[in-house]
């Protein structure tokens, strides 16, 4: 499969990056490199293979219902970049 | 003293033939006269680290203590330290400073262990070279016109550079293995799970495994055990004891079934570097393991896998530096998808944004069968080929990686082909499997290391073995030459 | 045409944990911004989720309560969109293998019909935090303590056709969360949300409409509404010969209408995937029986309880086992008076009433259930006539004391108690045919059948002349007798 520039468009859009237009052409000619050399995996039958989402076979360990954190507010807004009355200041959203 | 190994190190401290705040003071002068050459380290951690070294000898005065007390030891960047900057490589975290610390770095301070500082790595930890880093390239100490490989490239070079004893790393894809080869020295990525990755900074979440860095396979062993252990933090930590690593490190190798993949010869391997991995097989042989040829049929698959599970995992776990909480934000953003667009634009360099756009496409409606579903079906068949191996032989043996160290930016243009760097290295991640990289000899000055990858939480066999192959060589004693004395 | 309506609704329920889901900050409502959001709710950078077993616990009682397919082996999943309410850029939740798979809940109808409604699945997932849009120089302010909450979304199938019906679906929902104490269900909080689904067909096509999700919808009352402007406004399109856009749209209480949401006009790829910082979810059956030991009697079984136990109607029987406050506050009313179906009848009429005027829930009852029962039984031991009761039950109201003990205090107090005297009341009955000659020879001219209704006139005025104490048995029969 390869990509275009409207797909890598679409694709930065998704992952709020911005391509300049200068360089989309040659941004979507890596990605088409790098997707060149991924798809020798479709060479190879899979559709048997139970896909692996994790090295481990271990199962989730649950959670005592606990409160263990305290208010740490002052210590991570002290490195925020906008607060204002306890809160993360963001441009205005719209609903 | 910056010679020594970390036991050597401890037996003196133990002894008292110097103090931790000598030790720690005379590294730091090391660190200040000679890192302009290597880049090394981000930050060092100078009132910190002799505030630590000072606890530290008052605790050894007082009686019992840690091994690793007072010991100096550099961290990858990546570790979030308590009221220490941690970039991750990025601009994008470049004034980050977290207040808490991961587990890992509790653990060490829990041992009494130095702080000596923050080490250079490629950004958020992509990159097989270092120079992907917002702070410039790290230099191999070996020769400082190649790199030192990546993506623990500073924490290899400091090693390398005897500006640290040992030093932490993180290996995704071979990201302490890789950079310990190429800079001669030893490092290891256990078993996923077996190391908290609790506030360390997460690339691909299910391969991301830290690991110790150090001169000797016996320092190895100590950082391990004090690095290992369950923690309630990660989800994916394992809850299994932690064997005494160091305590098994003579056992007699005699009768080891040693496997050899034909796949780790192939066409791309360097032929000084196969030569090297050879003559350390022929070792293992004299030290009386059996060795016997294997295949892994599907390892050609790794890199391809690996190219979509670890950009797609990483693709989201980078959502969250969005420019609200912390980080990064850019200057007067017109609405909400300026900010978050202009902030993630500017704080990422080219390779992190080239892999977020990979990982994005193929997660993204209509690709996700074709691409992720499909690479975590391969996945399952390279784990399928290791075990299977593991049934006739304990360990494998191979090159870390196809050639010695490459100058810098042979390869800075062309991201497959640096993606081919770690393709002895990936199949371990993918399969979760503990693995180590060891010095076994020299190419052309520069220093070669061959890998040895272990079952399932068989570290302490993995040890074991190369610990009796440094016994029976001095490839890890070479150093590099340096200019500077300090 | 007749057009058909097809409405399917997600319900958001946040779980009544005391941590969240992912990590140990209080889930507690009402704090100070932000002071409740740890590092994990801000998604600092390397931290990690570990998972509440209790969210996992209330989600499995909630789908044996319904009858569901509980997922032996579930798994959260990423779902990635950037939102500045949601930290990491990726809600946790679940996709491929929810927590409860397929299940039913019976509704019963005001015409008293059952209706069957499907549910899809439910799942757990993390809440958002809140963005407020009150003016910060033209900034948002985000609240992260709400980030992290544990939800169980409940999907239904498109199986609701009328807003009467999702209103009463949303009430048993509402009713059976409370009754299994996995949520407050407080919708006010925003403890419980609904998005409705809605589209429409020509009756009697199998195929559905294009439809439209209105999002976020949190009162009973709205949701009606919402139910209704929306279907008008698409029936509006569809006879004009146009077509339903698929999108998200908003409930906009102040104008009573439906318009579509800008922040959800890009459309989204949600890029869903397999959480790699969490494990499967796995749980044997000794888990499943240990969460069916706890279960408390559902509002299905409690129905059929007081129709056998009680003798009440269904219809009453569903109105008092709606709520569990309700149904136990006529419970203790109905062991303490012996009486069910006037502790029914009070309780569904006058208290009813009352709570309803003074915006009260049964917890907060001004009359308690043991004042009821004594009024129950002086009724019934004829120290007050019915109707006096409702004095004496207003007199209790009033004062909010609660003891049992001044329901005979007040009768007392304000001389409320029945005249049965028969020689008072003969007294007064003959004072009143004295003084009506009139209306008493209409009686006695009347045909046997309309008397009936004329003796209500005397009734009433003995009942007037004795302030509504006499005892009304007797007078009916003394003035039987005398005229």
């Amino acid at each position: 499969m390869s990509v275009d520039r409207s797909d890598i468009e679409k694709v930065a859009a998704l992952s709020r990056l911005a391509i300049d237009n200068e360089t989309a052409g040659q941004v979507a000619q890596k990605v088409n490199d790098i997707l060149e050399m991924i798809d020798q995996m479709q060479a190879v039958d899979t559709d048997t293979v139970e896909p692996m989402t994790n090295p481990l076979d271990a199962t989730q360990r649950l959670r005592a219902d606990e409160v263990t954190e305290l208010d740490q507010r002052e210590a991570f807004q002290a490195i925020a970049p906008s607060t204002e009355a306890g809160l993360f200041l963001v441009p205005k959203v719209i609903e | 003293m910056h010679d020594m190994t970390v036991s050597a190190l401890s037996s003196a401290l133990a002894a008292g033939e110097f103090s931790s705040v000598e030790l720690t003071q005379h590294l730091i002068d090391r660190v200040k006269t000679m890192d302009g050459d290597y880049n090394a380290f981000l930050t060092l951690c100078e009132e910190h680290a002799l505030q630590q070294a000072s606890n530290a000898d008052k605790a050894r005065a007082a009686g019992q203590v840690h091994p690793l007390c007072g010991i100096p030891v550099a961290h990858k960047d990546i570790f979030c330290t308590n009221g220490i900057r941690t970039s991750c490589g990025s601009k994008m975290l470049d004034n980050f400073v977290p207040p808490y610390n991961a587990t890992m770095i509790d653990k060490f301070d829990s041992a009494g262990a130095v702080m000596l500082g923050k080490t250079n790595m490629d950004e958020f930890a992509m990159g097989a070279s270092n120079e992907t880093s917002f702070y410039g390239p790290v230099r191999n100490p070996w020769n400082t016109g190649c790199v030192p490989g990546g993506s623990s490239g500073g924490s290899a070079a400091a090693v390398a550079a005897r500006l640290a004893p040992a030093a932490t790393g993180t290996d995704t894809g071979g990201s302490i293995r890789q950079p310990a080869a190429l800079c001669g020295i030893s490092g290891m990525k256990p078993t996923y799970g077996r190391v908290s990755r609790y506030g360390m900074i997460a690339f691909a979440s299910s391969l991301d495994q830290a690991g110790p860095m150090a001169r000797s396979v016996e320092d190895l062993a100590l950082l391990l055990e004090l690095m290992s252990g369950h923690d309630p933090r990660d989800s994916t930590s394992i809850d299994a004891d932690v064997p005494k690593y160091s305590a098994s490190l003579n056992n007699s190798i005699e009768g080891l079934r040693i496997g050899v993949p034909k796949e780790y010869f192939s066409e791309g391997l360097n032929p000084g570097t196969a030569a090297c991995v050879e003559q350390a097989i022929n070792e293992y042989q004299k030290l009386g393991a059996n060795i016997s040829e294997l295949s892994l049929p599907h390892s050609p698959l790794s890199v391809p896998a690996y190219y979509v599970v670890a950009p797609a995992e990483a693709s989201t776990n980078l959502s969250r530096f969005d420019g609200v909480r912390y980080g990064h934000r850019c200057d007067n953003p017109t609405d909400l998808n300026d900010m978050y667009t202009r902030t993630r634009s500017e704080g990422f360099g080219d390779e992190v944004k080239r892999r977020i756009l990979v990982g994005t496409y193929s997660l993204s409606a209509g690709y996700y069968d074709a691409y992720y579903r499909k690479a975590q079906k391969i996945r399952r068949l390279i784990q399928q080929d290791f075990v299977e191996a593991f049934k006739s032989v304990d360990l494998l043996i191979g090159p870390t990686s196809p050639s010695p160290a490459f100058p810098l930016g042979a390869k800075t243009s062309d991201p497959v082909a640096m993606y081919l760097e770690d393709i002895y290295t990936i199949a371990a991640n993918l399969a979760g499997l503990p693995a180590l990289s060891m010095p076994a000899g020299l190419v052309d000055d520069k220093p070669v290391g061959v890998q040895l990858i272990g079952n399932y939480l068989c570290e302490a066999q993995l040890l074991n073995a190369a610990h009796q192959f440094q016994c029976a060589t001095d490839w890890h004693q070479q150093q590099p030459v340096q200019g500077d004395m300090v | 045409m007749n057009w058909e309506t097809v409405i399917g609704l997600e319900v958001h329920v946040q779980l009544a944990t005391k941590s969240k889901i992912f990590s140990g900050a209080s889930t507690q409502f009402g704090a100070a911004p932000n002071t409740q959001a740890s590092a994990v709710d801000l998604a600092m950078p390397g931290t990690l989720p570990v998972f509440n077993g209790e969210a996992l616990r209330m989600a499995v009682k909630f789908g044996l309560a319904i009858g569901a397919e509980i997922g032996m082996r579930s798994a959260f999943d990423r779902k990635n969109y950037f939102y500045p309410d949601l930290p990491k850029g990726y809600q946790i939740s679940q996709m491929d293998y929810p927590i409860v798979g397929r299940g039913h809940v019976d509704i019963g109808l005001a015409d008293g019909s059952v209706k069957t409604i499907g549910v899809t699945r439910a799942h757990l997932e993390e809440d958002a935090g809140k963005s407020l849009h009150e003016d910060f120089h033209g900034s948002t302010g985000i609240d992260l303590n709400r980030a992290g909450t544990p939800l169980l979304e409940i999907v239904s199938e498109p199986d609701i056709r009328s807003a009467e019906q999702a209103v009463a679906y949303l009430k048993y929902i509402h009713s059976l969360i409370r009754y299994l104490e996995i949520s407050d269900g407080d919708m006010s909080q925003g403890s419980m949300r609904c998005d409705v689904n809605i589209s429409l067909r020509p009756a009697g096509q199998s195929e559905f409409g294009t439809r439209t999700e209105i999002k976020n919808v949190n009162s009973f009352r709205f949701v009606e509404k919402a139910i209704y402007v929306e279907t008008e406004r698409q029936r509006d399109i569809l006879e004009d010969g146009g077509s339903i856009v698929q999108e998200t749209r908003l409930y906009d209480a102040d104008k009573n209408e439906t318009r579509p949401m800008r922040s959800k006009e890009v459309a989204n790829d949600y890029r869903y995937f397999p959480e790699p910082d969490l494990l499967p979810i796995v749980i044997d059956q000794k888990y499943i029986d240990s969460v069916q030991h706890d279960m408390p009697e559902l509002p299905k079984q409690k129905v059929a309880r007081f129709v056998e136990q009680y003798q009440l109607s269904d219809y009453d029987a569903r109105l008092l086992a709606s709520d569990r406050d309700t149904a136990e506050y006529f419970e203790q009313v109905s062991s303490a008076s012996d009486d069910a179906k006037a502790s029914a009848n009070w309780v569904m009429g006058e208290l009813a009433a009352q709570l309803n005027r003074d915006e009260l829930s049964i917890v907060e009852s001004r009359v308690s259930a043991e004042q009821l029962a004594v009024l129950i039984q002086r009724i019934n031991d004829q120290t007050v006539s019915g109707k006096i009761a409702k004095t004496v039950f207003d007199a209790l109201w009033q004062e909010d004391s609660k003891a049992a003990v001044r329901v005979d205090q007040i009768i007392d107090e304000q001389g409320l108690k029945q005249v049965s005297d028969s020689g008072a009341i003969e007294a007064m009955v003959d004072d009143v045919i004295a003084n009506n000659p009139q209306q008493v020879e209409n009686y006695r001219n009347s045909a046997e059948d309309k008397r009936k209704k004329m003796l209500g006139f005397f009734v009433g005025q003995v009942m007037k002349a004795s302030q509504g104490k006499a005892n009304p048995a007797q007078v009916n029969q003394l003035l039987n007798d005398k005229l």
